[in-house]
């Protein structure tokens, strides 16, 4: 694992982080498994060290843009889970009053404008959002998340070239799961990914997904840079998702084998590594790791009960927000 | 007859035209294999080759674009959006480019292109995976555009789309992909710009497109026990728009109701009440009332989104209403 020098606290919050979201996607996919969740939603669960390691390097002003697997991110950038949950179940207490849910969540609060449930939908608006930073003279950093099929669309070499061209800061996380939904990213991305990025002149790094101190160490220096105008930066993140593409996408098996998902659960779990790592280094024991487990677990059934008691959104709701005051 | 589901009716139409023609091809994200999220291409690869059943990369602009540029050279795609969201990605390729090539060159070139995809909320899939934006292509010449209400209609309007010479798109409900209905083993096509009288009725036309059919024959059942008698028709293809058939109903009618489940304003429903405004302006005992989506963006709550379309209750209400001669405006 790579060392990152931060402290004690830092690495216990980064791991209780990672956990928080293993345990937000459980939850919901048993509020999906026992029909009691609306629609559909793409669990996060394998990827934690992504958003936890890039996360945990920002601030509050930080802006993060976040894609139709959000949950992960939402979290990591310091969202709550009994917000969170109403907003998956359509509920008025939601980040987004029940009008986004899963894939449109969004914590204005902490910095995340808000999941897209167009692939690479917010790639402007994160580019957009380290253009007002230097404009308004700002220090703030941007993080665009993506996944690797999102690498397919032409707004992101729009909007590099003019990143580049700017110096906006802002860093492009693109978190490489190996698929777009049922298919293989090689069957569908020419060439290499991070070259795309460096012939913008964009510095470009790959990194071990499932370390999270290895993305948090670099995140930490690239951000900084990017408070400096040295950005653009471009990440691709080598990690793995447990689940379907969706919660529904049960039988894998013609798209990826069992033996594949059980390599990456068993040998590289994100929360497993780091769980050793704190422990061989002596900075948690077994023991506290276990009750900080559990706390979390209690956290998120008393937040999961909450939001299926809570209140839908009032009928006249359905006309307000259309447009702003 | 046999009864199958509106899904297998696109893919035996697929199927049908790719066997007959072997300059059609279908190209989407997750066509092959995975055969679409909501398996209408199931078993087509199998057949065809993933020569012909083309999986591409998420780039629905370039994919789009590639479609124009073969249909212009000779070949027929199928393009597969997967949502019918997504067309706001694809509006150059379809509307500057495929739409106006024909014009354009003075009728020297062709776009024989299909692009299908669909629409529908209540889904619980929030704002950018429900819209019904069939109006938004509607608007702009060039194009012709389908929507199939029933399995039958699928699979007619399917194949005729295929042999059409002109860029064409067709709107699946996504929510119908699992009604059955009667459908023929024999081949047969059902042509553009033919609407079809579901139901015959004397005092009120209901006019309905996709599963707004459904929903309009539901309120006739309930308004036929208030001793209203209703008729349904179906467009079937909103461009071209069979004009004749919705006059000779509204004016034996003279009162009608257009239902379409794009946003009321500017849409589907506008459009055909203000032409049987004009052109039956003098046998109408009322208002042409539209009923369509809310004017809002599709709210994911399910206690939101319900109050967004249109229902049979609300259908039924309107109608009593226009029969009872109240002068009303629709909200
Ligand atoms: C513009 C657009 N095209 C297609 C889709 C359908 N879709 C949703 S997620 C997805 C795959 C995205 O893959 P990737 O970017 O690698 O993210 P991952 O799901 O692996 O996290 C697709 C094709 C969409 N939502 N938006
Ligand atoms: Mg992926």
């Amino acid at each position: 694992m790579a060392k990152a020098k931060t402290n004690t606290e830092d690495y216990l919050r980064m791991y209780r982080q990672m956990v928080r979201i293993r345990t937000f996607e459980d939850n919901a996919n048993q509020l999906y498994l026992s029909a009691k969740m609306p629609g559909l939603t793409h669990m996060y669960s394998g990827e934690e060290a992504v958003a936890v390691g890039i996360c945990e390097a920002l601030t509050d002003d930080d802006r993060i843009t976040s894609t139709h697997r959000g949950h992960g991110h939402c979290v990591a950038k310091g969202a709550e889970f009994r917000e969170m949950f109403c907003e998956l179940l359509g509920k008025a207490e939601g980040y987004c009053r029940g009008k986004g849910g899963s894939m449109h969540i969004a914590d204005q609060n902490h910095g995340n404008l808000g999941a897209n449930a167009i692939v690479g939908g917010s790639m402007g608006i994160a580019t957009g959002s380290a253009l007002r930073a230097k404009l308004q003279g700002k220090d703030d950093v941007t993080v665009c998340f993506f996944g690797d099929g999102a690498t397919a669309q032409g707004l992101w070499y729009e909007v590099m070239n003019m990143a580049a061209l700017w110096k906006l800061p802002v860093i492009y996380a693109c978190e490489n799961n190996g698929y777009s939904e049922y298919t293989k990213t090689d069957e569908i991305a020419a060439g290499s990914i991070m070259a795309r990025a460096e012939a913008f002149g964009i510095e470009s790094h790959q990194v071990d997904g499932q370390d999270v101190l290895a993305v948090n160490d670099l995140t930490r220096k690239l951000a900084e840079r990017a408070r400096k105008g040295e950005g653009p930066f471009f990440i691709e993140l080598m990690t793995y998702r447990y689940h379907g593409h969706h919660v529904g996408d049960i039988n894998r098996e013609y798209y990826r084998s069992k033996d594949e998902e059980k390599d990456w659960k068993e040998n590289r779990d994100p929360i497993i590594r780091f769980r050793g790592w704190l422990v061989s280094e002596g900075i948690a024991s077994e023991d506290e790791i276990e009750a900080m487990n559990a706390e979390i677990e209690t956290d998120a059934t008393e937040a999961v009960a909450y939001a299926e008691a809570a209140a839908y959104p009032p009928a006249e709701e359905v006309d307000m927000h259309v447009y702003a005051d | 007859m046999r009864e199958i589901t509106l899904s297998q009716a696109v893919n035996e139409a697929l199927a049908e035209e790719m066997r007959r023609d072997e300059t059609v091809f279908i190209l989407g994200e997750d066509v092959a294999e995975a055969g679409t999220p909501f398996k209408v291409l199931s078993g087509l690869v199998e057949e065809f080759g993933t020569g012909r059943v083309i999986d591409t990369p998420i780039s629905e602009p370039g994919f789009v674009g590639l479609a124009v540029g073969a249909a212009m050279t000779g070949a027929r795609p199928v393009v597969d959006l997967m949502f019918g969201d997504f067309i706001y990605l694809v509006m150059d390729q379809l509307c500057n480019q495929a739409a106006k090539q024909h014009y354009m060159s003075g009728g020297k070139l062709t776009v024989p292109m299909v692009l299908r995809t669909n629409m529908g909320a209540t889904r619980r899939s929030a704002a950018q995976h429900s819209q019904s934006l069939q109006a938004i292509v509607a608007h702009i010449p060039g194009l012709k555009v389908a929507m199939p209400s029933s399995a039958y209609e699928a699979k007619g309007l399917m194949k005729t789309a295929i042999r059409d010479n002109n860029p064409v798109v067709i709107f699946e409900d996504k929510l119908m992909y699992q009604d059955k209905a009667p459908v023929p083993e024999e081949e047969y096509l059902i042509p553009f710009g033919e609407a079809k009288v579901k139901r015959e009725g004397s005092d009120i036309t209901l006019i309905g497109t996709s599963s707004m059919v459904q929903i309009a024959e539901k309120a006739a059942d309930a308004l036929a026990g208030e001793g209203i008698s209703a008729e349904v028709i179906d467009p079937r293809t909103i461009v071209p728009l069979d004009d004749k058939t919705l006059l000779d109903s509204v004016r034996k009618t003279s009162r009608a109701i257009v239902i379409d489940e794009g946003h009321q304003s500017y849409g589907v429903t506008a459009e055909i009440a203000s032409r049987l405004n004009e052109k039956a302006f003098y046998h109408l005992d009322a208002p042409v009332l539209r009923m369509g989506a809310m004017d809002v963006p599709v709210p994911f709550s399910p206690a939101l989104e319900d109050l967004t379309v249109p229902t049979p209750d609300r259908v039924v209400e309107n109608a009593r209403r226009l029969c009872g001669g109240e002068m009303i405006h629709a909200a």
